[in-house]
């Protein structure tokens, strides 16, 4: 007999309990969580992740229940089909149990843009938890569940595991499958694990990660055991630090945690040198071209024929579309389609896209050089801690500037992961940003470990866990 | 370059994007639309000539798959989130007698 209902049950429990003051979870999977543990509980245990609770962002298909994306215009929409990562969880033996709050379409840096209600961050409910991935990222900080899936387009998974206090990573593009995960932008969406530690996202990267064929930019490449390799000796570490990641803008109190954990990883003794990332100037404005073309073109699927909401009595077949859209989509959303839209118009393209793909090109470029001699990069993940609930919403660029840290990674491909690495004087939580060569994850992963082998800033619980 | 998105351009996008945008939307997103695209103006300074595009991260070929029929969802579980349906068919608003006018 295993304890997989047992897990559950607790899981359900502390939902119930911590969720109205936090507010990650828009739907709990209830039945067929408990169904899928007691015939858990009646085989064999095997895996680390056996019988343990999963929340899945819910811009990721799952056949029970709903799948909104936050959004008013998917607020009944049922998935006929799982997504790849929700399949891959089943064999070893994880159980899904909730769907979790982000920002309407993963548009968003503080979940403030949900359809239906901002969460809170965990240390301070004054506090926005970060987003897009939010809900996820709240349900672990609060410790209610173990694990949970996010995704990333531009810093969504490591942001708010940053200013909630847990261990989140972006894998390589194309190492974890996109299909049924509900496109924003598809040169950069990628699935991700959120947990407390190196070791948690090491278990749950290692079962979503691999080729399946619905997503045909999925790699097919070998998915190493990250966790045996977390143990292995960590070797010669070189680590790179950009000082365009520690210039203006970046918080004194987030320099200091950041500038400790560095030197931590000197007295473990990695190597420090630095590098240079000479276009970072020009990563928000790449992204931001990049990623609202693509959301143009992948959100033009919500017309109001096939799913999701139509409005009530269109005058004519043309407000069918922009009627429903209208009123479906949110601020952010619409703000997002608009500039796609404009920067792919006629007389636009070659000024506006087409000269943020060439400078995707040279960030890019920045990153491959600058792994040449070093093994990972580091910076702080964000250049400040959480902000408050409602201080940047009436201010979209000022909210861009919230991912300044994290979009190069999604630009050009590579991994990367955020871990705790301190606290502010307020007891708000800092991260530690790690960036590493495409594919290497294993070697991301370990270097995270090796950090909170001697560290216990991932161990810490927001004050809310007691009560 | 420096593009202001005056009110008849934000209503051609608008067009264009198949969205109805309220008059007060109309006058908020052209403000906010004319801050951000003055800050990604930026990438006007890196010098690109001769740099080529990157449209995907790591390198893609065409994938194709074997030419043999395959299970599909089905008609039941396809239209089931249909705002309107007609089995097997999505149903819309008649559209003939408009075009036609």
């Amino acid at each position: 007999m295993g304890n997989a209902v047992s897990n559950i049950e607790n899981a359900l429990a502390a939902i119930r309990g911590t969720d109205p003051k936090v507010r990650a979870i828009l739907s709990t999977l209830d039945e067929s969580a408990m169904a899928r543990a007691q015939t858990l509980d009646a085989g064999p245990a095997g895996s680390p992740i056996f019988g343990k609770a999963v929340v899945v962002k819910d811009n990721i298909c799952t056949d029970v229940g709903t799948t909104t994306c936050g959004s008013k215009i998917l607020e009944r929409f049922r998935s006929p089909y799982n997504a790849h990562v929700i399949e891959r969880l089943n064999p070893p033996g994880a159980v899904v149990v909730a769907k979790t709050n982000l920002d309407e379409f993963a548009m968003g840096s503080s979940t403030e843009n949900s359809g239906f209600f901002t969460s809170r961050n965990p240390w301070n409910p004054e506090f926005v938890p970060g987003g897009s991935s939010g809900g996820s990222i709240v349900a672990v900080a609060s410790r209610m569940v173990p694990y949970a899936l996010g995704s990333e387009t531009g810093g969504s998974i490591r942001q708010p595991a940053s200013f909630c206090g847990v261990s989140g990573l972006k894998p390589t593009y194309g190492r974890v499958s996109r299909y049924g995960l509900v496109a924003f932008a598809s040169s950069l969406d990628q699935i991700g694990p959120v947990a407390v530690d190196a070791r948690g996202l090491a278990e749950l990267l290692g079962v979503i990660a691999g080729r399946d064929a619905r997503d045909s930019t999925s790699v097919d490449l070998p998915v190493p055991n990250y966790v045996a390799k977390l143990d292995e000796p960590v070797g010669k570490v070189r680590i790179g630090i950009a000082a365009e990641y520690f210039g203006e803008g970046l918080h004194p109190e987030t320099r200091r945690v950041v500038e400790a954990a560095i030197e931590t990883y000197k007295k473990l003794g990695a190597e420090v040198c630095e590098i240079h990332l000479p276009h970072s100037a020009y990563t928000i404005g790449c992204y931001y071209l990049v990623c609202t073309a693509e959301a143009s073109s992948n959100l033009a699927r919500f017309d109001g024929v096939r799913y999701g909401h139509r409005t009530a009595s269109p005058s004519d077949y043309f407000d069918v579309y922009s009627g429903s859209r209208a009123e479906g989509f949110g601020a952010e959303v619409k703000r997002r389609i608009m500039l796609g839209t404009f920067a792919l118009s006629s007389g636009y393209y070659d000024a506006y896209y087409l000269k943020a793909l060439k400078v995707r090109t040279l960030i890019k470029h920045d990153f491959l050089d600058a792994f040449k001699s070093c093994d990972v990069i580091l910076s702080p993940t964000t250049p400040t801690p959480a902000f408050k609930i409602g201080e940047k919403s009436d201010n979209p660029l000022e909210m861009y500037l919230a991912d300044i840290y994290n979009c190069a990674a999604n630009l050009a491909g590579i991994p990367a992961l955020s871990i705790p690495c301190g606290f502010t004087s307020d007891r708000m939580p800092v991260g530690l940003q790690l960036m590493a060569p495409h594919f290497a994850e294993d070697r991301l992963l370990q270097i995270a470990h090796w950090y909170q082998q001697k560290t216990d800033h991932h161990l810490q619980t927001p004050p809310i866990c007691a009560t | 370059m420096s593009e202001r998105i005056d009110e008849a351009k934000v209503r051609h996008i608008a067009h264009l994007a198949r969205l109805r945008l309220t008059d007060e939307e109309i006058v908020r997103f052209g403000a906010q639309l004319s801050d951000i695209v003055s800050y990604v103006e930026k990438l006007g300074e890196v010098n690109t000539e001769g740099v080529e595009p990157t449209a995907h991260p790591l390198p893609v070929r065409n994938v194709l798959r074997d030419d043999v029929p395959a299970d599909s969802l089905g008609v039941d579980r396809v239209l089931a989130n249909a705002p309107d349906s007609s089995p097997p068919y999505f149903k819309v608003p008649k559209v003939l007698d408009q075009m036609e006018s």
